[in-house]
């Protein structure tokens, strides 16, 4: 194998593919919060702390109700997708009228609720989750062994991604979400139920939250904290993006997963911070992010 | 709320100094970590282990009344020594006991020793605690580094495991764990080939663990304990690490660890404890009422400890019929040798370090595990005055006149 | 920009307005005065520099309507600073206080640099990014000890004649510092200066078309708020004697803005009460572990729906007097 810069071309392009595989949790995270940001104005502080439920849900119930790994893709989503609806309905409709920073508040608060009750219940530390039958065992590729299951991350998450965008920049519905983000009067004049759209916006994009938990299930530790962290970066990333562009979410989210990837070989103290530091040139450059409109 | 907290302690303490002139009372603080990596290991298991030592040393005979009282130090050294400073300071706390988290112990270590107190480290691993760090009011109870290191760490080396990568926990303890071992190795003719950090209670280790098989070391080197253990080892076989011809070195495991782990996974790991619950009649009896709080569990070296150092300190109070001076008590207990049904018997040397025999195990495989709990084969035992390092090494200014 | 936090019920001329502040303080120095006897001085102290560190978060969440999400980055990195000079360096007190705090405006200055140049939520989500950056880099760099913090700061001896390891004396000095501090923040407030910031926050596009280059006021603003967040920061590490990680956590931000919330955005003595009650329901409540976190996020809910005054502007409004 052939070096680059003295670091050996396979453990390049393993870091590479294991920053693609962040890069999708880091996608679909920060889509869900772009279309919640894009159509609701919110920042959903609470996306982190719904990633974390999506994981748990998935815990609990092959734990008390043997529901396997790929129903759970499915139900999880729906659960906490219905959850965020009553959170949306209850508490974040009053806040419409109020400034956006209200918004950062409230869910910030929830955020916090929804972390201490699990850690209440279940400790900080790790519950075990297995790596369904299907996917488990791996391929040599010759650079690297590939685990089975984190192929399927990558290919999963680029379909959920794409069908989102596909979603809402190419169908009829997705026409009508865009503009009643433009212009809410005039869209309700033409009969749309604005309101039911936004709760069901804000539904869709805590789903997606959920789904990216279940998926990380297996392979991250199903603990209470594993949200916090996770979404300063995805904010980041967001920020890096561009708040108002789908498309800038999704490919800014797998960008950076492979940016990181490389700071670990060849630069592996700065691996963490390196989203940051590329969030602080991007601003001092081009404010709006590399993909937004201007705010 | 804290003025009426405080007017009525205050009352109650002059009521009750009048009324029990004759007893001494002595109260003792279980700090440990209650819902974090190291829970299973410590936590609240340590916590029964304490009032089972207090229960054995039937305070009312030697005329003392001991209350217990514990805390969750989550880990961190400022939540740590807020708590042991507000329990000295405030709620007349004698004793603390336990701490897992070497950079808690620390802390605490250094609170306890401003303030005239006792600690009693069962759970934390540094052997700095017994070495420059040494304090004539802290006693290093059930292990260390450099036992760890030099038991596990040498048998390793000599079973031909001779080329090294080490995956740390980035904090005092994963540092010192990594400092002894490669002394160890090294001595022995190994070498280390590479290491990497990584943050305390870590998820991922997909990116350490594909170093580690970059370095082509023969062991992969676990300077690290509790849920951090479990899982490198769990992704480890995600990724084929001992399919590709490497081994782990287990440096810090618990029984609760292997339990967690399953004896699937975990069979073959070599590792070193001062405690296992199935040893001989003593110490399965001592498990069974240990037990009977804790379902489903079994007792790891650190609860023993506890369990061992609060009998030891409560013996040296009676004796002193006093627990206001920790260093008194401290002298009074390197004094007096020790003994009880876990650790047999054993003492505790001028530097603090606490004596006993250090025992080599192996896991056993699901096939040759006869009963649940059956999970250690015992390779090796190194007596107690082997165990530990010499008290010439140490540099603690205590001994060094 | 937050919600208009100016009272229409508040008719009070500002002669009347400084009396008001005049009796509060009074009181303030008072209670402070006796409390020590009655109540275990460290968790005063406790009390007094988070108190400290709210005030400065108000000055800029408050005063001039922006807010951050990353305080913790002042108050965590001059903790660390302050810690490290007084025992790697062997400084007296005094120098490490003001090291920790220059370290902070420096801080402020580079960071406001970079988020001033947004607006609203997303002046937020920098603030944020840029204090969990910096926490990352706390977590690897020597400096600050990782995961085991600065341990062991000496107290010292201030001026090289009080002795600090004594908490009554080091408490009469984080009284003095911190009710100095506050005075000062009055004073910027009720400043020329200080009414361009409320200006800023009201309507800016006026504040700009009068002629004034309001990114340098809040600029400088933001300094100010930054490096008295340090200097509580400093203080903190000196009476716990520790500087560590949860000083730089972003829940150390997130409890910042809690206090602010809670005792009344954008009033005089609310961070003061919100910081008492904060501190005191986590010592209070420490043993029941997590929940203290959850109470929190339910205060944090509970305010901004229902409570958006918070308990000093709700009293303040009620008196029709401004607090």
């Amino acid at each position: 194998m052939f070096e680059i810069f003295g670091i050996p071309s396979q453990a390049l392009f393993a870091q590479l593919l294991l920053g693609l595989i962040n890069g999708s949790f880091y996608a679909l995270l920060s889509l869900g919060l772009a279309v919640i940001f894009g159509m609701l104005n919110i920042i959903n502080f609470t996306h982190g702390a719904q990633y974390m439920m999506g994981a748990f849900v998935a815990y609990m119930l092959l734990q008390y109700l043997g529901v396997n790994y790929w129903a759970a893709l499915v139900v999880v989503p729906v659960l906490v997708g219905l959850l965020g609806i009553l959170i949306e309905r209850l508490l974040l409709q009053h806040l419409r009228k109020l400034d956006h920073l209200y918004g950062l508040i409230l869910t910030f608060g929830l955020a916090l609720i929804i972390e201490g009750l699990f850690r209440n219940y279940y400790g900080s530390s790790g519950q075990p989750y297995q790596v369904p039958e299907a996917l488990r065992g791996g391929r040599n590729l010759g650079f690297m062994y590939l685990p089975n299951y984190r192929a399927w991350v990558i290919a999963a998450s680029l379909v959920v991604c794409f069908a989102t965008w596909y979603l809402i920049e190419r169908t009829r519905l997705g026409s009508y979400l865009r503009a009643a983000t433009e212009n809410p009067t005039l869209v309700r004049a033409f009969g749309i139920n604005v309101p039911r759209m936004v709760t069901l916006t804000y539904g869709f994009g805590v789903a997606l939250a959920a789904l990216a938990g279940v998926m990380a299930a297996p392979i991250y530790n199903v603990s209470p904290q594993m949200g916090s962290d996770l979404i300063i970066v995805v904010f980041a990333v967001v920020v890096i993006g561009g708040m108002g562009s789908i498309m800038g979410a999704i490919v800014t989210g797998f960008m950076l997963g492979i940016v990181e990837g490389l700071t670990k070989v060849f630069f592996p103290e700065a691996s963490n911070t390196v989203i940051f530091a590329i969030m602080i040139i991007v601003l001092l450059l081009r404010p709006a992010g590399l993909f937004g409109r201007a705010a | 709320m804290r003025l009426a907290a405080s007017l009525a302690f205050a009352f109650a303490a002059l009521i009750g100094t009048a009324a029990q002139a004759q007893e001494t009372t002595v109260k003792i603080g279980v700090l440990t970590d209650m819902s974090s990596l190291y829970a299973d290991a410590t936590g609240p298991g340590s916590l029964v282990a304490a009032k089972m030592a207090v229960q054995d040393f039937n305070p009312a005979a030697h005329g003392l009344k001991v209350e217990v009282v514990s805390a969750d130090h989550q880990n961190k050294p400022d939540v740590g020594s807020n708590i042991a400073r507000q329990w000295f300071d405030v709620d007349h706390v004698d004793a603390i006991v336990d701490v897992p988290n070497s950079g808690v112990a620390l802390a605490v270590s250094e609170v306890t020793r401003e303030k005239n107190k006792v600690f009693l480290v069962s759970g934390a691993a540094i052997s700095d605690l017994t070495g420059p760090k040494c304090s004539p009011n802290t006693i290093h109870w059930t292990y260390d580094t450099w036992m760890l290191a030099n038991s596990t760490g040498k048998s390793v080396v000599k079973t031909g495991g001779d080329t090294w990568f080490f995956l740390t926990s980035d904090y005092a303890f994963g540092h010192a764990l990594e400092r002894d071992t490669t002394a160890v190795v090294v001595a022995n003719g190994g070498r280390v080939v590479g290491s990497v950090s990584h943050p305390l209670n870590n998820q991922d280790f997909s990116s350490y663990l594909l170093q580690a098989q970059t370095s082509k070391a023969k062991i992969i080197g676990l300077a690290n304990a509790g849920g951090d253990t479990i899982n490198a080892i769990k992704q480890g076989a995600e990724f084929g690490i001992t399919a590709g011809g490497q081994h782990f070195a287990g440096l810090l495991v618990f029984i609760s660890d292997v339990e967690a782990l399953g004896l699937k996974t975990a069979q073959g790991l070599v590792l070193t404890e001062t405690f296992y619950w199935d040893m001989n009649d003593a110490t399965r009896a001592w498990t069974k009422r240990w037990q009977t709080e804790r379902k489903g569990k079994l007792p790891t070296m650190i609860q023993a400890g506890v369990y061992s150092a609060v009998l030891h300190y409560l013996k040296a109070v009676a004796a002193l019929k006093s627990a206001a001076d920790g260093k008194a008590v401290v002298a009074k207990m390197k004094e007096m040798p020790t003994d009880d049904p876990l650790f047999g018997k054993g003492m505790v040397r001028a530097d603090g370090r606490k004596i006993h025999p250090a025992y080599l195990f192996q896991v056993k495989s699901p096939a040759e595990s006869k009963y649940p709990g059956d999970d250690y084969i015992l390779k090796a035992t190194i007596p107690a005055d082997q165990a530990f390092r010499p008290m010439k090494d140490d540099h603690c200014p205590l001994v060094t006149n | 920009m937050m919600e208009r936090v100016v009272d229409p019920l508040l008719t009070q001329k500002r002669g009347e307005a400084s009396l008001s502040f005049a009796i509060g303080f009074a009181a303030l120095l008072g209670f402070f005065a006796v409390a020590p006897f009655v109540v275990y001085p460290v968790f005063l102290m406790q009390v007094l520099c988070f108190a400290l560190f709210a005030c400065a978060f108000n000055l800029l969440i408050g005063y001039v309507g922006l807010v951050s999400f990353g305080h913790a980055l002042y108050f965590g990195w001059a903790s660390y600073f302050c810690a490290y000079t007084a025992k790697a360096w062997g400084w007296p007190p005094e120098a490490a206080l003001l090291t920790g705090t220059a370290a902070a405006a420096v801080l402020g200055i580079v960071a406001g640099g970079v988020a001033i140049r947004r607006q609203g939520i997303y002046f937020a989500m920098i603030t944020l990014a840029l204090a969990q950056m910096m926490y990352l880099v706390a977590l690897r760099v020597k400096m600050t000890g990782g995961e085991d913090g600065i341990q062991a700061v000496p107290r010292g001896r201030l001026f090289g004649t009080f002795d600090l390891a004594n908490d009554m004396t080091m408490y009469v000095v984080v009284v003095i510092v911190v009710l100095a501090a506050f005075l000062l923040i009055y004073r910027i407030i009720n400043s020329p200066f200080g009414e361009v910031l409320k200006a800023i926050r009201e309507n800016e596009l006026r504040t700009v078309s009068l002629g004034y280059t309001t990114e340098r006021y809040k600029l400088v603003a933001f300094v100010l708020s930054a490096t008295l967040a340090g200097l509580a920061g400093s203080l903190k590490a000196l009476v716990f004697q520790l500087a560590s990680l949860t000083d730089v956590h972003w829940t150390m931000s997130g409890d910042v803005v809690l206090m602010t919330l809670l005792g009344g955005l954008g009033t005089v003595f609310g961070p003061l009460v919100g910081a008492l009650c904060i501190v005191a329901m986590q010592n209070y409540l420490a043993p029941f572990g997590q929940w203290v976190l959850v109470i929190q996020g339910v205060i944090f809910v509970v305010c901004v729906l229902l409570f958006r005054r918070g308990i000093v502007g709700e009293l303040a409004h009620y008196l029709r007097v401004k607090l």
